[in-house]
């Protein structure tokens, strides 16, 4: 079993799966944010108290959760390469850094153009904003202490460790709305029941979760082919790779 | 010849308590950094005592942090350049229990030492007396906490030439609920309100860390010293 294991995760192998899924993740990233954003931004009603303002839900809700998602992500691939030594881990973790920090500042950008409007600022000092800022300062950490090595094994694995620690901040983000008095609104879908929005509304959303983690597969494919290569580049089938 | 675990660690705590005495200013530098943090503000913004009083929580406690960041730097560095760190690793004693001394030591000469001169601070920044009390068992969770945070940090970037700014990127946001509760705790404790809510929610992050902390420094310590 282990050796199957181990198998799937060696560097030639990834990279070929990884070549041969990405049109895959990007076709179907493209439909589902197609449709998405058409339904929500075209056929959704607005809504009976924010207007048409709550449009940015389409962006903002997606974005938030994949931050997560790629934070929870980079967590567990850099346990799984601590753990059983697996390296393909770490060019994972290393490729899904910069993702996820882009997608923590789209929720943050598009969480403040949100709240000028209906908060009347841009910016307050909530838990769910101070934490979503957090969430951005620890895929720096991670992603600088990553580079601040010579030996890339070592900064590897002290980026992985980092990014384990920082995983506290994941539950804490998640349920700050639940915890604190907050300004941020509480949550819409992702609650046990009925979520609190008409079909209309709630389908072209999770149709944008879908499309949002599958944009996130596509890229994390290329940018794994990178770091695969870039990881491997001594070995003879790279060389054969690139040649063809 | 080896020793039993308990007197491993007692060894370990006295050696790193005589090294910090023999060198007094490398104690004492921490803590007038902290005094002239805390004069700064009032300089810069406003010596009337009821803004004072206002800022007064979150100057004190983002003094105390940077302060005890300061300190960090220093917590497995010149151990790890002249190689006793890596004795220590090889002594065959646990490694976790050692780096417990250890950062127990450096916890009782930066953090203990500034909730002893915290009240000072407090007259200056006019917080009253009788939230001395709250504002001090507070410190002493939060900068404790901070100790152990920053001992994974520390193990983190050991062997790296420029790891003091990468050690304060790292550490900060680990700590940015540590001054949310503590800033919390302290305010409550000035304006006379029940502060228990926010020092349950420190002592809870006491003892998470004092728990698990050990481990992970461990666990960076190993991985940048192999």
């Amino acid at each position: 079993m282990w050796t199957w294991f181990y198998r799937l995760a060696s560097p030639p192998f990834v990279y070929r799966v990884a070549a041969a899924s990405t049109p895959w993740f990007s076709v179907c990233a493209a439909l589902a944010i197609g449709y998405g954003l058409t339904a929500g931004l075209v056929f959704a009603p607005p809504d009976y108290q924010q207007g048409d303002a709550f449009r940015i839900i389409y962006v903002h809700a997606p974005a938030a959760w994949l931050s997560l998602f790629s934070y929870t992500t980079m967590a567990v691939a850099g346990a799984i390469a601590l753990i059983w030594r697996i390296k393909v881990g770490h060019a994972v973790a290393a490729a899904t850094a910069p993702i996820g920090a882009s997608f923590t500042l789209l929720a943050l950008v598009t969480g403040s153009l949100w709240g000028r409007p209906m908060w009347g600022t841009y910016w307050a000092w909530d838990p769910r904003l101070t934490s979503e800022l957090i969430l951005l300062f620890l895929y720096v950490g991670v992603i600088s202490l990553r580079q601040a090595f010579e030996d890339p094994g070592r900064g590897d694995r002290a980026a992985a460790l980092l990014s384990i620690v920082g995983v506290v901040n994941v539950p804490i983000i998640h349920y700050s709305v639940l915890w604190w008095n907050s300004l941020h609104q509480g949550a819409t879908v992702a609650k046990l029941g009925r979520p609190s929005m008409p079909g209309s509304m709630l389908w072209p959303l999770l149709s944008m979760l879908l499309g949002f983690m599958l944009f996130y597969g596509a890229v994390l494919c290329i940018r794994l082919r990178g770091e695969v290569l870039n990881r491997e580049r001594q070995s003879t089938w790279v060389r054969e790779a690139v040649k063809t | 010849m080896t020793v039993g675990l308990w007197r491993a660690f007692c060894l370990v705590l006295h050696r790193e308590l005589l090294l910090s005495f023999r060198r007094p200013d490398q104690l004492l530098q921490p803590l007038v950094f902290f005094l002239i943090v805390t004069t700064l503000f009032p300089l810069g913004l406003s010596v009337q005592l009821s803004l004072l009083r206002e800022m007064a929580p979150g100057v004190l406690w983002v003094a105390a942090l940077l302060s005890s960041l300061l300190s960090l730097d220093s917590l497995f560095k010149s151990d790890a350049d002249d190689g006793t760190l890596e004795q220590l690793a090889l002594s065959g004693q646990g490694l976790t229990l050692l780096i417990v001394a250890k950062t127990l030591a450096h916890w009782l000469m930066s953090g203990a030492a500034l909730v002893l001169i915290s009240p000072i601070v407090g007259t200056a920044l006019a917080i009253p007396v009788n939230a001395f009390g709250i504002m001090m068992v507070s410190l002493t969770l939060g900068t404790l906490t901070l100790s152990w945070l920053g001992a994974i940090g520390a193990g983190l970037t050991v062997g790296l030439k420029r790891g003091n700014v990468l050690l304060s990127l790292i550490v900060l946001p680990l700590a940015m609920p540590l001054l949310i509760f503590g800033a919390g705790a302290t305010d409550r404790a000035i304006s006379g309100t029940s502060a228990e809510g926010a020092l349950y929610l420190l002592a809870a992050l006491c003892v998470l860390t004092c728990t698990l902390a050990p481990f992970a420094a461990t666990a960076a310590l190993r991985i940048t010293l192999e």
